[in-house]
């Protein structure tokens, strides 16, 4: 569906550059770098959800035979807590400090409280053992409605809620018009309850590092993760190293989806690297990981929406209440500030609690906080469509946000794709399809729901280089997780008119290519491309003041089209065209080498829209929901790879079923999480999902050269709804707390059929 | 750091001599793929691993004049699998070893392995149950039979004495009108580990069950062989009493717990309902319809 038809290489699909290496092994992960006199790193993790570090015996350990560093927290750089706050994008680094080494309280079971490097892992994981901590216990809360309570055990003292100390650590709101008087004018009114559990990201790739620190100082980081520059200014403040001695690395990354936008390992291991003189490697468990790096939170909120009998919403009230985990800074702002926003609603209060507890500190999760806030607005919407008898997607499309329409977090809408993505939806095969009938013993339903996300703009530097050769090479600062280098390549080879293949795309290191803020909040395609577009350009316009200068002719008097400089017209002269290969060989000779660099803190990024259908299958004797047909449709601005546009399409989708139906963390009595792997950590495999059908609405980006939308956190945001309303059609049960498992929907059943016996 | 020893011996003898010798730190090896799992997450250390795999009675697999099968306790999954007669005679017995892991691990997985681990859960435990199967163990005293019901001992432990190793499996010959099927519940659609499984073992006559053995997974200690729910079946023509009969012995049978995978409401309850559904499907192969 490119609105554009003209483009050679926009919108086409072409063969990803980092596909050859990952499905031949060849592509380096973080883990799979090594060095001459490496050593191994591993960490002390606190086993008590909540204690005090009394003190910390470390001279057992330093004396083991091939141990050869030994850090805790006094070696990492401390930010006070009364100093106030010290940002780094959106973490403040006295959390940090505190997150990736344990000062004066472990605050979860996994919470780092020493680290060792030694010449093997065993003897790393020995000496830890050695260590000899002397923890206080404390009682501990980890689910909100514990940690909210009175007398619950307050993580943080200096923290204060209403004048005493407390675990809710900060509220948000945005709010419109007046919702009492709102209300007062509805003639339906529904207010529901929604908890969800905490879900992890699900990374493939665990956490990794080598870190390498010369005896001047000089740093080398080699590691996975969602920004290079993240890593050199986290690890830099951690460690007291400048950022210009350490050269951050970044890996091919085995999956992010926003939970490697922080650091875990890399200041720990620098300071074992510093103390031993020995570069050091660290590698985390999958255990380690489900522990002690950052699921999204767990969540209770409150929805009330109120709507007259024509359909129009008058008023609505939600109340999102996050776990933040061990320290403060849970995604209230995406829950509050995206979960109403599909909808032109006047009098409106979204409400954001962010709840410390002792569980692991959160980390970003594709969309953060916005799937949690939307999974209860929009469930409560398809009960107030019912309640009007409205289809549910034309209830939307009648209080839908359009351009003009003034959003409780802030922007007057541009002109925006929303209404669209409903309209596809409601025309799309799949809405028309009846649902059929599955074998004996099973439901089907169907369920609609939709979302929105902010998306991102911000910092990126680019270099395109012309090779003597005549091809290009383009460097930007962000690690490629949704396939960024091949919609890049497709931008260059379109604007430079030459083949794909010619275009080679890397990405720089923290030295060599200039800064370039996170890959996250679905900005990377956004923010690069307009920085390779105007490198490009300037790329461009050099090439046509070299074939100026050959001819002996005015540079406005050529133009560059198809690969090759050609005089503007008849008049300007009569040449055979120079190609960029010919032009590249007399680049010497003509004033040097060609290229061009741009950095920018990009503006403009619009947000999206997303709207699904889902088809659920229940087997009623078992309780089993399975997902048999699904449509997402979104407003991508523009397409310029659609392969991979559909694919983060299809992968929000496939993460918000994992969450829907099994998903969860299980906490033990002691505090513990019990499933802290993939066996019983239930994400979605291959079979069981269904081919997911993509349905890309394109309404450009009017603020963007390549009309570049944000695309790959939107098709979370939707999910749970949809799959929730689609088991209600299915059962007519309505479920207010996730995940929809085997056993909750098996026991809703029974109690079903107990009741109608009643 | 202790250095693991690994021995691959030739014979079983070999074998036996070196496990005993070892004692308590020995463990045997065949596709690994509990044992190398747990070595890596640290709750095994042993120090020495005796790989079974070289030796050739360990992966035979024989059909014996009678129909009988003799299968070595190390043959894989996809050996099984492969085999032309194996999943004629014991679809159901075939789908609970092909069950374990993935089609990758499947290379390397055996029903030994699988029994001799002595998860509640392993799925091929409740098929070679309902199958009446006996498994050989040879130790420092010689051979001697046991039915693989009698195996496990609980989570984790078998009553296998020190030193003995498991040999093979043996099924017994069986009448035309028998075959056999096993089901499990899991949240996902493979890649998991059975909430409850079962396995059924039929034989049909003339429309009427003359035999009928019932194995049930995932819902105590052990897996366990419900005798009630195959005397329920057995001399009905599996209508709908006889298999609530049958379903209600399964559910009186369970004693599980809650945990992070299930329910004890909701296992008991899927017992029942899993034991109609693998009867049905044993029938309909037992009568070729």
């Amino acid at each position: 569906m490119n609105l554009v038809t003209n483009n050679k290489w926009i919108g086409q699909r072409t063969i990803r550059p980092d596909g050859m290496d990952k499905v031949t092994g060849r592509a380096q992960f973080a883990a799979d770098t090594t060095m001459p006199g490496m050593i191994w790193g591993k960490v002390l993790r606190s086993p008590h959800p909540h204690a005090r570090i009394r003190s910390i015996d470390t001279s057992k350990a330093e004396k083991l035979p091939g141990v050869k560093a030994v850090v805790t927290s006094k070696d990492i750089v401390d930010f006070p807590i009364d100093k106030g706050a010290v940002m780094l994008g959106i973490q403040d680094m006295r959390w940090m400090c505190r997150n990736v080494m344990a000062r004066d309280k472990a605050l979860f079971p996994g919470h780092p409280v020493a680290a060792v490097a030694a010449t093997t892992e065993a003897i790393a994981a020995e000496a830890c053992k050695l260590i000899e901590v002397d923890y206080e216990v404390l009682p501990w809360s980890i689910e909100i409605e514990d940690a909210i309570k009175p007398d619950a055990s307050v993580l943080h003292e200096f923290n204060k809620w209403e004048g005493k100390p407390s675990n809710i650590a900060g509220r948000l709101e945005h709010k419109k018009g007046d919702i009492a008087e709102g209300f007062k004018q509805a003639d339906v009114v529904i207010e529901r309850t929604f908890t969800t559990r905490p879900v992890h990201q699900g990374y493939i790739e665990p956490h990794a590092c080598l870190i390498s620190v010369a005896p001047d100082g000089k740093t080398t980081i080699w590691s996975s993760s969602q920004g290079q520059f993240m890593v050199r200014a986290m690890t830099s403040m951690l460690t007291g190293i400048p950022q210009s001695d350490i050269r951050a690395i970044p890996a091919e990354i085995g999956g992010g989806f926003g939970g490697k936008t922080i650091v875990y390992l890399e200041p720990v291991a620098t300071m074992l690297a510093k103390k031993s003189g020995r570069p050091v490697k660290m590698v985390m468990t999958r255990e380690e990981v489900m522990r002690a790096t950052g699921p999204t939170s767990g969540s209770r909120s409150t929805v009330k929406i109120g709507a007259k009998k024509d359909g129009t919403i008058v008023a609505a009230h939600g109340t999102f209440y996050l776990q933040a985990g061990a320290f403060p800074g849970s995604p209230i702002r995406g829950a509050a500030g995206c979960s109403f926003t599909p909808y032109d609603i006047p009098n409106l209060l979204s409400e954001g609690f962010d709840v410390c507890s002792n569980r692991s500190k959160v980390a970003a999760y594709r969309a953060p906080g916005a799937p949690i806030g939307a999974y209860a607005v929009e469930c409560v919407m398809d009960e107030v469509a019912e309640a009007l008898k409205m289809d549910p997607l034309d209830f939307r499309l009648k209080n839908a946000a359009k351009e003009g329409t003034k959003a409780a977090h802030g922007p007057t809408f541009p002109r925006i794709g929303y209404i669209e993505t409903v309209e596809a939806a409601k025309n799309s095969p799949h809405y028309a399809a009846p649902l059929g009938k599955g074998p004996a013993g099973t439901l089907r339903g169907r369920g609609v729901a939709s979302g929105f996300w902010f998306n991102a703009g911000g910092e990126s530097s680019a270099q395109v280089n012309i090779t003597e050769d005549g091809n290009v090479v383009v460097t930007t600062g962000h690690p490629d997780i949704g396939g960024s280098r091949a919609g890049i390549a497709n931008i260059c080879a379109e604007l430079l008119g030459i083949d794909y293949k010619r275009v080679s795309v890397i990405i720089g290191d923290t030295q060599t290519i200039g800064f370039s803020n996170l890959t996250g909040g679905s900005r990377v395609l956004f923010a690069s491309a307009m920085v390779v577009t105007q490198s490009a350009e300037k790329v461009i316009q050099t090439l046509r003041e070299r074939a100026a200068k050959i001819w002996n002719i005015d540079p406005e008097a050529v133009k560059w089209d198809q690969g090759a400089a050609h005089p503007v017209s008849p008049n300007a002269g009569q040449f055979e065209p120079l190609t960029l290969k010919e032009l590249a060989e007399k680049a010497p000779a003509m004033g040097g080498p060609i290229g061009a660099g741009v950095q920018l803190n990009t503006a403009g990024a619009d947000g999206g829209f997303g709207t699904h259908v889902c088809d659920v299958e229940i087997d009623t004797d078992l309780g089993i929901a399975r997902v048999i047909r699904y449509t997402a449709v979104q407003d991508v601005g523009r397409a310029i790879h659609p392969g991979y546009v559909e694919g983060q399409l299809q992968g929000g989708v496939a993460q918000g079923i994992g969450w829907a139906l099994n998903e969860e963390y299980i906490y033990n009595k002691d505090g513990k999480v019990d499933n802290p792997g993939f066996l019983d950590y239930r994400m979605p495999v291959c079979s069981d999902l269904p081919m997911i059908d993509c349905i890309m609405v394109e309404v450009p980006n009017p603020k963007h050269p390549q009309g570049v939308k944000g695309v790959g956190e939107v098709p979370l945001v939707p999910v749970m709804a949809a799959v929730a309303s689609a088991i209600y059609n299915a059962l007519g049960i309505r479920f207010y707390s996730l995940p929809m498992s085997p056993p909750k929907i098996s026991a809703a059943l029974d109690a079903n059929v107990k009741q109608a016996a009643e | 750091m202790a250095d693991i020893r690994y021995l691959a011996p030739q014979s079983l003898d070999e074998a036996i001599g070196a496990f005993a010798a070892a004692g308590s730190a020995a463990r045997i090896l065949a596709g690994g793929t509990d044992l190398l799992v747990q070595m890596r997450s640290g709750v095994v250390k042993p120090g020495v691993i005796v790989d079974i795999k070289k030796i050739a009675e360990m992966t035979a697999i024989k059909e014996g004049a009678d129909g009988s099968f003799v299968i070595g306790a190390a043959a894989s999954g996809m050996a099984l699998y492969e085999h032309p007669r194996f999943g004629k005679v014991w679809p159901g017995v075939l789908e609970g070893i092909n069950l374990i892991g993935s089609k990758q691990v499947q290379g390397r997985a055996s029903p030994g392995g699988n029994l001799m681990n002595g998860s509640p859960a392993g799925d091929s435990v409740p098929a070679m149950i309902a199958a009446g199967a006996i498994v050989t163990v040879q130790g420092p005293n010689g051979r001697r039979e046991l039915k693989v019901e009698d195996v496990p001992a609980g989570p984790g432990r078998t009553n296998l004495k020190p030193g003995e190793i498991l040999v093979s499996f043996k099924l017994p010959s069986r009448p035309s009108g028998s075959s056999d099927a096993y089901l499990r519940m899991i949240p996902r659609t493979e890649m998991d580990i059975a909430v409850v499984g079962i396995g059924v073992s039929l034989t049909i006559k003339d429309g009427v069950c003359t035999a009928a053995r019932v194995g049930l997974g995932a819902v105590a200690p052990t897996a366990l062989l419900v005798e009630a729910a195959g005397k329920a079946l057995v001399g009905s023509k599996l209508d709908d009493a006889a298999l609530e009969k049958a379903a209600e012995a399964c559910r009186a049978a369970c004693r599980p717990i809650d945990d992070k995978r299930g329910t004890i409401a909701y296992r008991i309850k899927t017992a029942g309902v899993l034991l109609k559904r693998t009867t049905a499907i044993a029938a309909k192969r037992a009568t070729g319809k």
